[in-house]
Formats: structure tokens, sequence, C-alpha cells
């Protein structure tokens, strides 16, 4: 089956009703992006000095973090554990890791206050600070992913480089230059490959070492020393569930066959993977005996019931039903709900779990904020677009003449 | 080519390695040398008695003007309608004080002024990401504008949610806080606020002669005083100390136990990076496990 098949540019029509209404939300963010650079964080933001921290970080940075896991857990997968079969998506994985760090990127240069200081942790080292290691690392891996993705380009130009004007003397040159990145990348691919699962399992855990300092104002459902290690583990089980939502959605939009034997390969892995975040959950919470908070009823006790019933539990059944994962829309159902899961995790563990001591004025997400945070994922669906329809990216049958592209990012395996 | 590649990765490998070892061989004596634990002994603090203070304001004023901020007209401070409703610092005020009524047992009235406490282990100081805060020799906790990069991560960290941030400047905002008066202090001068205080409600010392100070005030006087010296101990002691006729985690100052707030992040950062050996120890495991599973499909192959 899989020799019948190889990533190609898809063959679409880039604007259709659906694209122009996304490219509406990414202008609406757009503007009020430039409201928070040309007026500050106050005009556009509701942070607060009871709340410094809101849904940019909540969702656009640490969301943004563990739903772009997919990209290191296929990478791992496909070529540190050389399960061949799971080559082909590595690709759209490696591709939407990559615009799912840039926008955590630009999330956090939107964040912070002084955004022209961004580099400074370059510079400025405290090595006890979680979040400087979560900025060291994210700031690494985004290269190495940068990395990972230029044999796609390379490839793309190799053979084809067509400088417009008086540039085109250098045309030569420049494939030259091509054709010797293309082979340095080949023998040392491997380097970064490795990097880049190391690095992703560093900081994807200490984005939970992040709320840990804050102790005694985190609600203690939440609270608790081992959540660098339950962050790491959701985002290794929400890796998959990630790239089998992505994978229908655009098989769906592009008018393709979902790739259903691998996308229930993967669908095998979810279920013990769940499972094994859940026993961590579940102990800790018995260990420190936090069930009890569940009695009471507020705002935070329902909000981790939505989150462990809904967005864990309900799928870690599902996926360990042989029918479901056999099923395109079953595994597509149950998928939505693991990242539905994890995302109302980070979303609870930064916002709803942080409860000071002193509060004047509560903190609700401003239109602002939600504009700018739809904005970027719009952004970033037009960017997937883009590069789906001139880069090999998805992997679809064979038909006639195809460019002398390769399943696996070149040098991981061979 | 397969070997050649094999040789390739074992090279590379190699010098990865090599390389850990010189990082890891560096890392020590860096760390050592920036981490400062035990507080100078010498270090200052103010003892702030509540049940001398009358209210007055007149420490927010001297704090304005100090750190030019609009102090606004002295007069309007004798308006008493601003305790009605509870405050907090921020960067118009680095030091409000609160009132509450029928909060200790034997009086009615209660005034508590809140500022940075200056803690012994700070949170701040711990999480900044790029070191911008610094606790320095005579205990002051001050932030440094030319490092900050405005991610309010001191204020998450925080456990007396001090930090506040000039939310509504696009350029340069600051991170706002008491400085402990740093630069009067190099001076050899008092804190402005307890330069300030009419009845004496602050008092400036080092550090340990206050907590024997205080310890001796609630000895004389054990109807008036709550047993405890707020600060002594909570998230490991702070420079600023509290007595009241009342016990203040209740309402005015949150309540905190006495581990140092940074305690478990740094173990656990210690713990992930202790002189990078566990990443360094993952990728040799995940280079090992993609070498193996090669050879392996190689094998099956021939
Ligand atoms: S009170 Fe807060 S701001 Fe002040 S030193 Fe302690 S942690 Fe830092
Ligand atoms: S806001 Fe500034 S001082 Fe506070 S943690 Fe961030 S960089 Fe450090
Ligand atoms: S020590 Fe200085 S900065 Fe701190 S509250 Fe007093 S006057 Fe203000």
């Amino acid at each position: 089956m899989r020799q019948y098949t190889e990533p190609a540019p898809v063959k679409i029509k880039y604007f259709t009703p659906g694209v122009i209404v996304v490219c509406l939300v990414a202008l609406n963010g757009f503007f009020f992006l430039m409201g928070r650079f040309i007026f500050g964080l106050g005009a556009v933001t509701n942070l607060n000095n009871q709340y410094p921290w809101g849904l940019w970080i909540g969702i656009d940075v640490a969301a943004g973090v563990a739903l772009a896991a997919g990209g290191f857990t296929t990478a791992a997968l496909g070529h540190i554990f050389h399960k061949d079969k799971y080559e082909e998506i590595t690709r759209p994985a490696l591709l939407t890791a990559m615009l799912g760090y840039t926008f955590v990127a630009f999330g956090v240069f939107t964040d912070i206050g002084r955004w022209y200081y961004i580099w400074h942790p370059l510079i400025f080292w405290n090595h006890t600070s979680p979040l400087f290691e979560v900025g060291i690392c994210v700031m690494t891996y985004l290269t190495v992913l940068y990395i990972e993705f230029l044999p796609i380009v390379t490839k793309k130009f190799i053979g084809h480089v067509n400088l417009p004007g008086v540039l085109s003397k250098l045309n030569r040159t420049v494939d030259k230059l091509l054709r010797a990145l293309d082979r340095g990348l080949d023998k040392t691919m491997f380097i970064f490959i490795i990097a880049g699962v190391v690095l992703s399992c560093l900081h994807q855990s200490s984005l939970g070492t992040l709320m840990v300092i804050a102790g005694s104002k985190m609600h203690p459902l939440w609270e608790t020393p081992v959540l660098p290690l339950l962050f790491l583990l959701s985002a290794i089980a929400v890796g998959f569930p990630m790239v089998i939502m992505e994978s229908i959605t655009a098989s769906h939009s592009f008018g393709l066959k979902p790739e259903k034997e691998t996308l229930s390969g993967l669908a095998n892995f979810i279920g013990p993977l769940l499972g094994i975040y859940l026993a961590f959950k579940i102990g800790d919470m018995a260990i420190r005996n936090t069930f009890r908070y569940l009695t009471e009823f507020n705002l935070q006790s329902v909000m981790f019931t939505i989150e462990i019933v809904v967005g864990f539990i309900v799928p870690f059944r599902m996926f360990m039903s042989k029918a479901i994962r056999e099923s395109i829309t079953g595994m597509y159902i149950a998928s939505l709900l693991v990242i539905f899961g994890v995302f109302l995790n980070r979303f609870n563990n930064f916002i709803v779990a942080y409860k000071p001591p002193y509060i004047l004025k509560q903190y609700f997400p401003s239109f602002g904020e939600v504009s700018v945070t739809l904005g970027f994922i719009a952004m970033e669906i037009l960017l997937y677009r883009l590069f789906v329809k001139y880069f090999p990216i998805i992997s679809q049958p064979k038909t006639g003449v195809t460019p002398s592209a390769k399943f696996e990012i070149k040098g991981a395996t061979k | 080519m397969a070997t050649q590649n094999r040789r390739d990765f074992i090279k590379t490998a190699v010098a990865i390695g090599a390389g850990a070892g010189i990082l890891t061989g560096t890392m020590p004596s860096r760390i050592t040398a920036k981490e400062v634990k035990t507080p100078s002994p010498a270090r200052k603090g103010v003892l702030v008695d509540t049940t001398l203070c009358i209210g007055c304001r007149l420490c927010e004023y001297a704090c304005k003007e100090e750190h030019n901020i609009p102090a606004g007209n002295l007069n309007s401070y004798e308006d008493r309608s601003v305790f009605d409703h509870l405050r907090r610092p921020d960067e118009t005020a680095l030091t409000v004080v609160n009132e509450y009524k029928n909060y200790g047992q034997g009086e009615n009235i209660t005034d508590v002024k809140i500022q940075c406490m200056h803690c012994d282990h700070p949170a701040c100081v711990s999480a900044c990401i790029v070191g911008a805060m610094t606790k320095q020799e005579n205990g002051a906790v001050i932030w440094d504008t030319d490092k900050c990069i405005g991610c309010r991560y001191c204020m998450v960290a925080c456990p007396f949610q001090v930090p506040a941030f000039e939310y509504q400047k696009a350029l340069d905002p600051h991170i706002m806080k008491c400085d402990f008066c740093y630069d009067r202090q190099q001076k050899g001068k008092l804190p402005a606020c307890v330069d300030a205080c009419p009845v004496e409600a602050l008092t400036f010392g080092n550090r340990v002669d206050l907590v024997e100070e205080a310890h001796r005030r609630i000895k004389a006087k054990p109807d008036k005083y709550f047993n405890h010296v707020y600060g002594e101990y909570e998230v490991g002691g702070t420079s600023w100390l509290y007595l009241a006729s009342e016990d203040l985690s209740k309402k005015a100052l949150p309540k905190l136990g006495t581990e140092p707030a940074p305690g478990v992040t740094e173990s656990i950062q210690h713990g992930l990076f202790a002189y990078f050996v566990p990443p360094v120890a993952l990728y040799a495991l995940l280079g090992g496990i993609m070498w193996l599973t090669k050879s392996n499909k190689e094998e099956e192959e021939i």
C-alpha cells in the first residue's frame, strides 16, 4: 500500500469561501495585534495585577506547545523507532509542529511587556527559572524544526532554481549551494531528529514546572510537584490524536482518502498513553487526597470534572475499543476529545487554577485577546494550506510523473 | 553505504559526548558561583507593629515622593474613605495601608501596611527568566530595568502577590514594587516610609535584632499581641516582620507555610538538569534506539 503513495503538493484552489472566512478572522486578529503594540497590553487585554497571565499564555503558548506535540511524537515513532509505515505522517506532523511553534514564539512576543528585549534570555541566564529553560528549549527546538523542514524546501528548488533578471547568473551557484546543503543535512539529520525529541521532552515537562512555584496560589486539584511529569505524559498522549485529527481534516478538505490503516495503527498507541497519564494523575490525587475538593461546587471543581471526564476518561475508553479504532468517524471524535482535554488542561492549569489571595478584579479574556488568539490560529491554517499547495507534504497516490521526493526526512532512515 | 553511515554516527556520537563532557565540566563552577543560598546575616529589615499604626498613610505619601510617582495633595491623605475598599500595592503605589474593623480582640481597628516583604528566599528572584530580580546584601530585592523582558512571571511566582506591572504603557513598562529604598539605604538613610511614620509603627534595623525585639514586645505585653511574628518563618523568612493583636494570616496577609517558595521548583529544575546529565543520557538512549532499530531492519532486509 505504502509503496504507491508519495508526498506531493496537493492540487487545490487556494481561496474557497471557507478560506475567505479564515482570512477575515486572521485580519481581525491582526488589527488587535497592532493595537497591542501601539497602545500597550492594557489597551487590548483584561490582564491586571492579580492575573498577570491570561489567555495568551494559557492558550497561545501553553496549549500551543502541547498541541504541537505531534511533531516530536511522530518523529520518535517514525525515525527513532523506525516504524516505517508511519513515515508518511511525519511530514504533515512536522509542518504543523513548525507552524505551531512559530506561532508560540509570536504568542510570547505579543504577551511579554518589553518585547524588544525578547532576546535577553540568550545572554542573561537564570538557571533556577523554569521559564528560562522553557524559553531556551523552545527557541532551540524551533531552529531544529526549521532545519528538519529544510530538505523539503531544498528538494523543491534543486534543479529548478530560476532567479529573475540579473540574478539569473547566480542560478548555477545557488543550485550548487542547495545541493551541498542537502547533502550535508542528509548526513547529519539524525542529530537534529534526536535533539528535537530531547528538547521536546525537556520543555514539555518544564512548562508544567512553571506553575509549581505559584503553589500557594494554585487550586489543589491541579497543583502538585509532579506537574512536570503530568505535562510531559499528556503532551505525549495528545501527539497522535492531533495527527489523526489533522490527517482526517486535511483529507476531507483536499478531497483525498484518509490513510485509515496508518491512522488505526497510531490509534492503537493512544489508549495506553492516555491510560498512563490517567494512572499518574489519579494516583497523585489519591496520594495527596485531593479528591475531596470535588465535593465542593465551584468553577474549579466543575472545570476539573469536565477536563478529566470528557477530555481523558471518555476518549480513553473509546480508544480502547477496537471498533472505534477501525472507524474514521470514531477515531476523529475520540481524537477531538483528547485534544479538547489537553487544551482544557493547559487552560485550567494556567488560568482557572490560579487563585491569587487578594482579588480586586476578576479576569475574563477581553474581545481583543480572543481575537488575537483566533487570529493566530487562522494564520496558521492559512500558512498550512499554502505549504501543502506548494511543497510535497501530504502523501497521495502516485500518479504518473512525480518528483524524486522521498517519504522520510532525508537522512533519518536509509 | 550503511557502514559509512554507521561510522558517521559513531563519530558524531563521540563528538557530542565530548562536547557534553566539556559542558558539564564547566557547569559546576558557574552554578555554585551564582548561587547565594544563605541570606546575609547583616541584612536589614523593618518591624511593622500594627498595634501602633494609626492609618495616617504618610508612608504612602513619602514612598510616592521618593519614587517619583504622582503623590497628590498631602491633605487628601486625611480622607479615610479609601479604607472602605481593600487596596493592593500596584504601579501607582508601592505600599498601601488597609484598615480592618473588628480584626483584633481588644481593639476595633487594625491598620496593616503592605509592600514587598523582601523574602530571604524570594520566589521572584528564583523565577525571573533573565535574573532581573536580585537579592542584595542588605536584604533588598530589587528590579533591573535593563534586563526585564516584561514576562510577569515574578508576579505569578510571588506568594505575597506584590509586583505590579504598568499595563498602560506601550513602551518601557516597568515592574513596580517596593525596593526597600535601596538607593536611600546606600546613602545611609532610612527607607522613606520608616522616616515618615509619625508614631514609630515602623522600626528599621538588622533583621536578627528585629526578631528579638518583636519577641520582647510580645513577652512584655502578652495580652496585647497575638503570639506570632509574621515573617519570621513564613516562606523561609522575610525581611519585613509584622506584629499584631490578632493572627494576620486570617485576612490581612496570606496564610503561608514555612518552606521557601522556590524550594520545590528549584529541586525539580536541579533534578532535571543536574549538570546536563539527564538530557544527555536521554539523547544517548534515543540515539542507541535509533541505531539498533535500524540495524535490526537491515538484518531483516538481507
Ligand atoms: S514579597 Fe514577592 S516580590 Fe517581594 S521579595 Fe518576596 S517574592 Fe519577591
Ligand atoms: S517581568 Fe521582568 S522581572 Fe518579572 S520575571 Fe519577567 S523578566 Fe523578570
Ligand atoms: S521601603 Fe521605600 S519603597 Fe518600600 S514601601 Fe517604604 S518607602 Fe516605599
